[in-house]
């Protein structure tokens, strides 16, 4: 488990995060330099689903262009992508975002399975997914989808996660390429956007 | 997508069409396969080729399977700002039209027919307005033509109803019993319920507003300019149309076709 070698080149990473996730996510993204030039998208549940300003609390945080993620719009490198609240947000083959009412998955909508199941069917093995901190089992079924589609597959470390149950439940269906620390995450992705640049 | 499923996808999707008349080849693919996992599931299939020899055999299995690949996930007065929107802007405009034709395309389960109309009476216009609400999902129509929801669904519709503006205590539009409200029939007296597919089907009617609410997000970007084609020219001149909350069409060929008139309540405008 260690960095530069054996790294694969991706063309775009997907996070997943619930209960601590907005601190986390922040540490990751804050250090992130100008001009990074892969494309994040990120699911996060928040308790209210109707109205987020997401996209504004990061894009005062973090040097990349921060978006919500639009029905159809095409997936521009180097932007920071929010899941709409209320719906679920998927990739599509030609790499634009669709949004679904469908049904919630596990009791969430967005969906972190939603978005990493899509992405691995659209990205194959030039995805990286990360799962974060979180209270439920959401996000370990689509990361070991990304997994059987030779996608990079990270789970936080569970020690360090404000609440471990969303990757300690990645962990019971897979195992990732790499179990990290939010300071190790965000040296990976550096490395990964150093690596597909 | 691996190269099997994705084979037998198109198939089935194809099957579908060619036996059914039902097209959903320009669908968002994800959500579509998403669905169709769950029908193997539910049909106790193991392969999306299994479920293709069932439903093309068997239109009662067909039948079936459109539930699934429907999404009848709909509430009253979704997104109350709306049709506040609606009551302060566009209704002193509708007011002006001697006699109002409304399009609710991919009315689904009655929702959203059942809001429209009860704020058309509200503002004094129902009696002088058509509403066509059109599905491809003959099911869901005949629900909508019922009028029977769940109280614990109607109970949450009440709070959307209060702050979209409305007038009166919900309760007057319907009678409860055994934990169903049966909406006043009076509501439907001028709504035709109709089989219609922005797919397959073309316009049938002008109309001064067309609503279509969580319904484009299903299409593709082709599939999307077509519906949008099609409210293009059932619209009158500056006639409005109205969109779900996430739905514009901005990035369709149409963008230059529709004007915002409440932008942020995806409120539009024949150009």
């Amino acid at each position: 488990m260690n960095s530069a070698p054996g790294l694969p080149t991706v063309e775009a990473i997907v996070i997943g995060a619930s209960a601590g996730g907005v601190e986390a996510l922040l540490n990751i993204l804050t250090p992130l330099r100008e001009g990074f030039l892969l494309p994040i998208i990120v699911v996060l549940h928040l308790p209210d689903e109707r109205r987020s300003h997401l996209a504004e609390v990061f894009a005062r945080r973090v040097s990349m262009p921060v978006l919500d993620a639009g029905d159809k719009t095409s997936i521009a490198p180097g932007t920071l992508y929010f899941a709409t609240p209320g719906y679920h947000l998927s990739v599509e083959q030609d790499r634009s975002f669709s949004l679904s009412l469908e049904d919630r998955v596990h009791h969430s909508r967005p969906a972190i399975d939603y978005l990493f199941e899509s992405a691995a069917d659209a990205y194959g093995p030039a995805l990286a997914a990360v799962l974060l901190t979180g209270a439920n089992r959401d996000g370990a079924s689509g990361l070991a989808q990304v997994k059987h589609r030779g996608g990079l597959t990270v789970v936080q470390d569970p020690d360090e996660a404000q609440v471990a149950t969303m990757p300690k439940a990645a962990l019971d269906l897979h195992q990732p390429d790499h179990i990290l620390t939010i300071r190790g995450i965000g040296r990976l992705l550096v490395e990964l956007e150093r690596i597909a640049c | 997508m691996e190269k099997n499923t994705e084979i037998e996808l198109r198939l089935l999707i194809e099957a579908i069409y060619l036996k059914y008349s039902y097209d959903f080849r320009d669908y968002s693919g994800a959500s579509i396969k998403r669905r169709v996992a769950h029908a193997l599931g539910q049909f106790e299939c193991a392969t999306i080729s299994a479920l293709q020899e069932k439903v093309l055999h068997d239109p009662t299995a067909f039948m079936q399977l459109l539930q699934l690949l429907t999404i009848p996930v709909s509430e009253m007065f979704r997104d109350p700002s709306h049709f506040l929107a609606i009551r302060k802007e566009v209704v002193p405009l509708l007011r002006t039209y001697p006699s109002i034709k409304i399009w609710i395309a991919g009315c689904s389960t009655g929702e959203e027919v059942y809001s429209m109309a009860i704020l058309l009476r509200e503002e004094g216009l129902l009696d002088r307005t058509i509403i066509y609400a059109t599905d491809i999902n003959p099911r869901s129509l005949d629900k909508a033509k019922q009028g029977i929801f769940s109280m614990e669904n109607v109970r949450a519709y009440t709070a959307n109803y209060q702050q979209a503006g409305g007038q009166r205590s919900f309760a007057d539009y319907y009678t409860a019993a055994y934990g169903y409200a049966i909406f006043d029939k009076s509501l439907c007296e001028n709504v035709t319920f109709a089989d219609h597919s922005l797919a397959t089907d073309s316009v049938f009617s002008e109309t001064q507003l067309v609503s279509c609410r969580n319904v484009l997000i299903y299409f593709n970007k082709k599939l999307q300019d077509r519906a949008f084609g099609l409210f293009h020219e059932s619209l009158c001149h500056r006639g409005f149309l109205v969109l779900g909350s996430k739905e514009t069409p901005d990035f369709s060929a149409y963008g230059k076709q529709f004007e915002p008139l409440v932008k942020h309540e995806r409120i539009y405008r024949k150009s």
